[in-house]
């Protein structure tokens, strides 16, 4: 009797792993406050990788695996980070995942890694990464850091994943790859690729159109 | 939390070697690995010169069978001793011309191993970014250009990367690379949409990657003078070009 009143104490007082909070932690950057469309936030990759959905899906896995585990261990670290040089500290870390991040897509995923080219090593200067360490991971526990990573890193693939969609589709008729639109296609429908879809003018008009969307519905206007 | 400059020292020093360590871990571990995919790279970019190649098909057992691979100097000389594959043309494009190690890959016919059907050459060259290379693939005349095969590093996406797509590398199919005895190479146009289809050295250019085109033509001009001598002992025993 007595063990069982402990142990239901001890469940009281240890936050469950999926409390409401720490969902809402992993939920709310992908719409209310999602790092794109609403904090305008990584822009630039967004532009660059989203031409074809494949290159997009995997720079979202690795935005997400590094934003996830740079959270990680700069809140284990965050007592001890002194606060003077807290950004070379985060600096480091997010750099040395992203790295590791190149050299294992290198090794497995080679035609995709010579795609994102450039695009990967360029996610240490990804704002969202830095802005989430600096914003939550420094003053919270793991456990939500953690969380709160997989979440922006989240909310931040959902936008470049539904922005690659339209530009692959509209741009060369095709989805992953297989053709969609166009005479020698799955459908056979008469299609000529827009051109504009495919340079990173056409992903700032889907990008655009996308935030109006989520903006209007949502009623976020931006202060003034 | 005010920490000493001597724990904020110490503090930099530990977390430099703990990431310094995990990286070389990391990149040494990957390392044979990386290479590997680099080879296959170069022999799938050797074959896609001069076929299509499925997703599925096994590129190391058909680099295997169609392929016999050399290397020769700019005077045309076999060098014994030095594997085509293992040559640098990145490193080798540094030199002089003169200075530098040709590979030849020679595709030989499915049918007839011992008939050789087309001569891969690789190539390499500035774009306006970067790097900018590749392979240009000859039929046996030695002469008309059968494929050809673009990489670069740093071009412009949808202008210069261009030169990578099987679109722009479509019209270099047909065109011949000598004039009589002199190498007149392929040369891309400024501009793009007109026909060119009536001249054998003319390729129709990109619009808006000028400087891109200009750097590929010097690419293939440097290239096929470099070969000059090997193309003509070759071809000496065959046929002559004023023919």
């Amino acid at each position: 009797m007595s063990t069982q009143t402990e142990t239901a104490a001890k469940v009281q007082s240890a936050e469950p792993l999926f409390s409401k909070k720490n969902r809402k932690l992993l939920v709310d950057p992908l719409d209310g406050n999602n790092p794109i469309t609403v904090q305008v936030l990584g822009i630039c990759s967004a532009l660059a990788v989203t031409v074809q959905m494949k290159p997009a899906l995997v720079m979202s896995l690795g935005v997400i695996f590094v934003a996830s585990f740079s959270s990680l261990f700069i809140s284990l670290l965050r007592n001890t980070i002194p606060t003077r040089i807290r950004i070379i500290v985060q600096l480091a870390v997010v750099a040395s995942w992203v790295v590791i991040v190149d050299q294992v897509l290198k090794a497995y995923v080679y035609d995709v890694s010579k795609q994102l080219s450039v695009f990967v090593g360029l996610i240490i200067t990804n704002c969202i990464i830095m802005g989430r360490l600096e914003a939550f991971a420094l003053g919270n526990k793991p456990w939500p850091s953690f969380l709160d990573g997989i979440g922006n890193g989240l909310g931040y693939g959902v936008i470049l994943i539904i922005v690659a969609f339209f530009r692959e589709l509209l741009g060369s008729g095709s989805v992953f790859g297989v053709k969609i639109l166009g005479a020698d296609s799955l459908t056979g429908l008469p299609y000529q690729g827009n051109g504009l879809m495919m340079l990173p003018a056409g992903a700032c008009i889907v990008i655009g159109l996308l935030i109006w969307a989520q903006r209007a519905r949502n009623g976020y206007a931006e202060e003034h | 939390m005010q920490q000493s400059n001597f724990y904020v020292i110490a503090y930099t020093a530990g977390l430099t070697i703990i990431c310094g360590l995990l990286l070389a871990v990391t990149a040494t571990g990957l390392k044979p690995r990386q290479q590997e995919n680099i080879a296959l790279e170069q022999k799938k970019n050797i074959l896609a010169s001069v076929m299509t190649l499925q997703p599925t098909d096994d590129i190391k057992s058909i680099y295997e069978k169609r392929v016999k691979s050399y290397v020769v100097d700019f005077e045309g000389e076999v060098k014994q001793g030095i594997k085509a594959e293992q040559v640098a043309v990145a490193e080798e494009y540094k030199k002089n011309k003169e200075d530098r190690l040709y590979p030849v890959y020679e595709i030989l016919s499915e049918t007839n191993p011992a008939k050789t059907e087309y001569y891969v050459f690789p190539v390499y060259g500035f774009g306006l970014w970067d790097n900018i290379w590749g392979f240009v693939a000859l039929q046996d005349d030695l002469n008309t250009i059968k494929g050809v095969k673009f990489e670069h590093k740093g071009e412009t996406p949808g202008l210069g990367a261009r030169i990578a797509t099987e679109e722009i590398q479509a019209r270099y199919v047909g065109k011949k690379i000598f004039e009589g005895d002199k190498v007149v190479s392929v040369v891309m146009q400024k501009g793009e949409g007109q026909d060119y289809s009536n001249n054998p050295h003319q390729v129709d250019g990109m619009s808006g990657a000028t400087i891109t085109g200009k750097g590929v033509n010097k690419m293939l001009l440097e290239y096929f003078e470099g070969y000059y001598n090997f193309i003509k002992s070759k071809s000496n025993n065959k046929i002559s070009f004023n023919q």
